[in-house]
């Protein structure tokens, strides 16, 4: 019963860190046609910029938090502008020249702040919380809300604000949505900058769980590419679902078998589902 | 004409001395470079093979580990001889790049870009949990080839010089099939598909047959390469085969340019280069592959091949302005 509940905390917890970064992701990719394969160092950013303001400098937490969403989300504008708008329409060209900028971020992090042991981030709350004799840290319980909040402060600027609809136009079709005044330019803009903030966020609430270093960006890379080839590109309501699923399928694979089949089983299922349905890729909408 | 036609001969000849003369020139260290150097040149060429229809193939430096494994495990083994596994290594790489390909073959473009990642990193995963490939270890102690003549000596290819003349005849004779594949009628097939897909289906020729042959010949060669890697170092083991060697392996052929044969092999003649040059930069290496990569596909999106044809009209726009 413990361990039952114990897998169903566990994930949880997985899942809805798996929809932040993977909805960031979605967002780039239906709006833009980003397929940005950097977007796993952007989460590792975040995750640094709690390392440095709320572990080493001691400003609060929450703080730290929102200023990974807004310096991330701030770089990622950046980078749309003067790296992925030359290449916009070509999603290959765009996934190769993001591996470039992988490289880039990697590299000045590993350098800048050291290869050496990971950098560990005390939790703001310490402690855990206590469910039935299921004990479940504070700061896991923190990434749960965080997640759901965000996620929905997203869903509700999507469907309710002008500038969120103009982005869902631009989603579903971009000539269409120029035609009625619609900027593609702002929209690729406006995603990348939310799309980034949100993985920056995720990033950033994860790094008191999880060490905090240069490579800790490829798993999620992974497991965002093969959410929202299930979900659909673009379509949010599925990228959330799938990540529910996989969160759920990682954690019971890994607690009953072991991580590298746990990673082997995600990469199959991936080309299964590539296979079934290729245009997954291709799909636009939320 | 005959002056033009002299000329790729004489070039050909000059570039013969030069790569016979080089081992004899060059320090060990350089030597072993210059081996290193054939490998991947193989490993690029066969990867811009695929490129000619579209494909872009992450799966390809797994497929090369493929074939080192294959090889090493052969002769280790079975105690078969290296003139037996390098060509059956070379199969049993095409062979599992065949079932790769069942999948694979659904996907276009992006998708396959990332389904042939996928695919491969389970490949590379499945070396870690299967004993018989030595989990992290890898396989150690892979015998350097050798040729026994009867009743004379044995000779052995394990020092350095002897495994680059090796080394240079395999590839060389790689190249020469691949260089001739290029000229034929079939390439001009692989890069229609590329550009005009339904064109090329509407007068009736199969698109899947020439992605198949494409990625099937590719896939042999880079086995070649693996095993030619493997008995040279004698060692190998999953991580030199993972994400980073594949995504190096594209930037060399993206920033050499794929248009032409030529542009894979420039491409890991300049990285090596400045590999070496770059070597007081240690680990800053990859964040100047990084910009080298975005600032070719910004600027010059055809690769270094590109560069002579961009620079000789602007010299000599340059020239009738000077002259003026």
């Amino acid at each position: 019963m413990e361990l039952v509940l114990q897998t169903l905390i566990n994930g949880i917890q997985l899942s809805t860190f798996y929809a932040m970064v993977a909805v960031g992701l979605s967002l780039v990719f239906g709006v833009a046609g980003i397929a940005n394969l950097a977007h796993g160092e952007l989460y590792m950013l975040g995750a640094y910029v709690v390392w440095l303001f709320y572990g080493l400098k001691g400003v609060n937490f929450i703080a730290a938090v929102l200023l990974a969403m807004l310096l991330i989300g701030g770089l990622g504008i950046i980078i749309e502008r003067f790296i992925f708008k030359p290449l916009r329409g070509n999603v290959l060209g765009v996934a190769i020249i993001s591996v470039g900028l992988l490289f880039i971020i990697q590299v000045l992090v590993g350098q800048i702040w050291g290869l050496g042991y990971p950098k560990r981030v005390d939790a703001p709350i310490m402690g855990a919380l206590n469910i039935h004799g299921v004990y479940i840290g504070w700061q896991r319980v923190i990434l749960i809300f965080a997640a759901i909040l965000l996620l929905g402060l997203l869903w509700i600027f999507l469907q309710r604000t002008k500038l969120g609809r103009a982005i869902r136009a631009s989603a579903e079709d971009s000539e269409a949505a120029s035609l009625q005044g619609i900027s593609m330019n702002r929209s690729a803009a406006l995603a990348m900058g939310i799309g980034c903030a949100l993985t920056g966020a995720a990033g950033a609430l994860m790094s008191p769980i999880n060490a905090v270093h240069p490579y800790m960006g490829h798993m999620p890379l992974l497991i965002a590419l093969i959410v929202i080839i299930v979900g659909g590109v673009g379509n949010l309501k599925g990228t959330v679902l799938t990540s529910v699923l996989f969160g759920f399928l990682y954690t019971i694979i890994t607690t009953f078998l072991d991580a590298v089949i746990a990673n082997i089983a995600s990469v199959l299922f991936m080309v299964l589902l590539l296979a079934i349905k290729p245009e997954g890729l291709a799909e636009h909408g939320t | 004409m005959g002056r033009n036609r002299l000329r790729p001969t004489i070039g050909l000849t000059v570039l013969a001395v030069i790569l016979i003369a080089l081992p004899f020139i060059l320090t060990r260290y350089y030597v072993d470079l210059t081996i290193v150097f054939f490998i991947y040149v193989l490993l690029a060429v066969s990867f811009r093979l695929i490129t000619t229809t579209g494909d872009f193939s992450l799966a390809q430096v797994p497929l090369m580990g493929m074939g080192a494994y294959a090889s090493a495990l052969m002769s280790k083994h079975l105690g078969w001889s290296f003139w037996l596994t390098l060509p059956l290594a070379g199969l049993v790489s095409a062979l599992v790049g065949l079932i790769m390909l069942y999948p694979l073959l659904r996907m276009k473009a992006f998708a396959f870009f990332i389904g042939s990642y996928a695919i491969g990193e389970a490949l590379r995963l499945s070396w870690i949990r299967i004993g018989i490939f030595g989990s992290h270890r890898g396989i150690s102690g892979i015998s350097h080839p050798s040729v026994s003549i009867p009743g004379l000596s044995t000779i052995s290819f394990a020092g350095a010089l002897p495994y680059y003349f090796l080394t240079l005849a395999i590839v060389v004779l790689c190249l020469v099939i691949l260089y001739l594949l290029d000229k034929s009628l079939i390439t001009d097939t692989f890069k229609a598909i590329h550009s005009e897909e339904s064109l090329v289906r509407s007068v009736g020729i199969n698109v899947t047959i020439y992605r198949i042959l494409a990625f099937e010949v590719a896939t042999f060669f880079s086995g070649i390469s693996g095993v030619l890697l493997a008995h040279y170092f004698g060692h190998i083991d999953p991580h030199q085969f993972n994400l980073t060697t594949g995504l190096y392996l594209l930037i060399w052929v993206v920033v050499g340019g794929y248009a032409t044969f030529a542009g894979p092999i420039i491409g890991v003649a300049f990285f090596s280069v400045l590999g070496e040059l770059m070597r007081p930069l240690g680990a800053w290496v990859p964040l100047v592959y990084g910009c080298i990569l975005i600032i070719t596909l910004l600027f010059l999106p055809e690769g270094l091949e590109s560069l002579p044809g961009r620079i000789v009209p602007l010299v000599k726009k340059m020239g009738i302005r000077g002259r003026t």
